[in-house]
């Protein structure tokens, strides 16, 4: 289709194979409407592969039970496999030590216990908490709550026509009021990277915390939570081939040990009676209640899946692959990528003359192919833009070049259907 | 499933050329209806006099299936009384939804919407226009209708 950018297909990664990667996830293997999928919705949910489907079989098999709880063997294991998983945790992101990492429902949750928990306590009036204007929804209105709460202020850094932050234009909204910087490392909407090292040292250096919003970058890239020097590092396992219903909070441990409960409950205690309750420690403190074990303990199999294959071999075939996208939509008539920053990963958002995203979403889906239509949880985004929605195909490292193709047939067949095309 | 089944031409070209856009200075009531799905807006602007449609226009942006099911709506209850335009409502709601609703040739154009029924995920882009209709007719303050969501 695209001389140039076809040669891509052959020229990478001698060492990263797709095809031996794509026999790892069943569902693969699957057709929709009479042809093969090709799943371009990663961004939402990535699909799980063998390793991750027997862990989560197993345990619910043979291992299942309470955790922290019994002297029986089941519970024991189920401890074990789970207190495993944070280990693995730990190591993936390069955390101090496993008091850091709190285990829960996903980064919403994770955006929630910071903003009650941290902000909440801390803000008074006029207060101020900062994030960007390409903020998924879960990194707004968790701020706007605590705000709501507090009288603090959310101040919202501005956004370029690439759709990129500058350095400079968040550390002038930094000011003797800000408290917290939330920012996201990769946005959803327009994959844009951000420069969170340098963002996290601009804050540091003005006694500012940092909550670095990880969801659309731990599956793409390898990230060291003590090298950025964060304060705090959220995301989701279902976007990292893990189960969805689990995610990570990492924070710094003194930060956490200063922090008040968030939910009461079970497990996030050590004595309760009715004139007083001792909490546990770390990381128990935050994890009140039965968890979702079976989706912890598939989230460690997902860490050790993605140790198990060549990661910067991967991280080259998915920057190949979003070249290449963007190399087919380059020559679609008609069509604008929302997003062109410099450095992007994992996903490319476009709006196409005459055929709404809507109607775009159903048409590919007919060709088997899956894509995200709308706004993406990140409506501020979609106004920046003057657009009511965009699609957008989100890459995994499961994903081929012949699937781009695809793509862009299909987005030329919706083009003459809508009497657009030319002949 | 074809694509054609859901795209008809008569789908196409109502998207393209949307009958009956635009602002109504004159209207007597207005509604507001909202897709949070996808964050498509509809405004429906009708001049109600003696109990009939006298006129009816709307804005807004959306998908074909939205945009094309607004202005065949619109075409469809110009004149109509406003007990006629509601029972039309409940006829297309049901062209719309149930599957054993037979094509009733007596709907004309709108028999262009059964298609939708195929496609789940789009029923609502469909009938988004039509609720608002019913909900700016029932409505007993009119020039206060609550905005209307899909979900």
């Amino acid at each position: 289709m695209i001389e140039s950018a076809q040669m891509k297909n052959d020229t990478p990664l001698r060492t990263f194979d797709v095809e031996t990667i794509r026999r790892e996830f069943p569902v693969l293997s699957r057709s929709v409407h009479g042809h093969p999928l090709a799943y371009l919705d990663n961004g939402a949910s990535s699909q799980s592969p063998n390793p991750v489907i027997d862990a989560v079989d197993d345990y619910v098999r043979r291992h299942h039970s309470n955790i922290h709880r019994g002297v029986h063997t089941l519970s024991q294991e189920a401890t074990a496999l789970y207190e495993a998983a944070r280990d693995r945790v730990m190591r993936f992101i390069n955390a101090r030590a496993r008091s850091e990492i709190i285990l829960l429902h996903g980064t919403t949750e994770a955006v929630n216990l910071v903003a009650q928990s941290y902000a909440r306590p801390l803000l008074r009036a006029g207060d101020e908490i900062l994030i960007t204007h390409l903020e998924h929804h879960a990194n707004i209105v968790p701020w706007q709550m605590v705000c709501a709460q507090t009288g603090a202020k959310l101040v919202v850094a501005p956004i370029d026509s690439r759709g990129e932050v500058s350095v400079a234009a968040i550390e002038a909204l930094m000011g003797p009021r800000t408290r917290l910087l939330a920012c996201a490392h990769v946005s959803n909407a327009l994959g844009t990277v951000l420069p969170v090292a340098q963002l996290v040292q601009s804050a540091k250096s003005r006694g500012i915390a940092t909550l670095i919003d990880g969801a659309q970058a731990v599956a793409h890239m390898q990230v060291d939570v003590r090298a950025l020097g964060c304060d705090f590092y959220v995301f989701s396992g279902h976007k990292m081939y893990a189960p969805t219903g689990v995610g990570v909070l990492y924070g710094r441990e003194e930060v956490l040990e200063r922090m008040p409960p968030w939910q009461g409950g079970g497990d996030m205690i050590l004595t309760v009676s009715f004139e007083g309750t001792t909490y546990n420690a770390l990381p128990y403190k935050f994890e009140a209640g039965t968890p979702n074990i079976a989706g912890v303990v598939g989230l460690g199999a997902a860490i050790g899946f993605l140790e198990s294959i060549d990661r910067p071999a991967a991280q080259a075939h998915e920057e190949a692959l979003l070249a290449y996208a963007h190399a087919t939509l380059g020559t679609i008539p008609g069509l604008r990528v929302i997003g062109t920053a410099r450095e992007k990963a994992g996903l490319v958002s476009w709006v196409l003359d005459g055929v709404h995203p809507h109607d775009l979403g159903t048409i590919l889906d007919q060709d088997g192919i899956a894509v995200r239509t709308g706004h993406h949880c990140a409506m501020p985004v979609m106004d920046f833009f003057s657009v009511p929605a965009t699609t957008r195909a989100s890459f995994a490292i499961y994903n081929t070049f012949a699937e781009i193709d695809r793509l862009g047939a299909s987005l030329m067949r919706a083009l003459h259907l809508f009497g657009r095309g030319a002949d | 499933m074809d694509l054609k089944d859901l795209y008809r031409d008569v789908i196409l070209d109502h998207n393209r050329n949307p009958r009956n856009f635009g602002p109504l200075p004159s209207a007597s009531a207005d509604a507001e209806g909202f897709n949070p799905l996808c964050g498509d807006r509809l405004n429906l602007h009708l001049r109600v006099v003696d109990e009939r449609v006298e006129d009816v226009r709307f804005e807004g942006q959306g998908c074909a299936i939205s945009t094309a099911s607004a202005s065949l709506m619109t075409e469809a209850i110009k004149g109509k009384t406003r007990a006629e335009a509601l029972a039309l409502f409940e006829r297309v709601h049901a062209l719309l939804t149930e599957d054993a609703a037979p094509a009733d040739e007596s709907l004309g154009k709108l028999c262009a919407l059964s298609g939708v029924r195929e496609f789940p995920a789009r029923v609502k882009c469909a009938s988004l226009c039509w609720h608002t209709l019913a909900s700016a007719l029932n409505s007993p303050e009119p020039r206060s209708v609550p905005a209307v969501s899909t979900e």
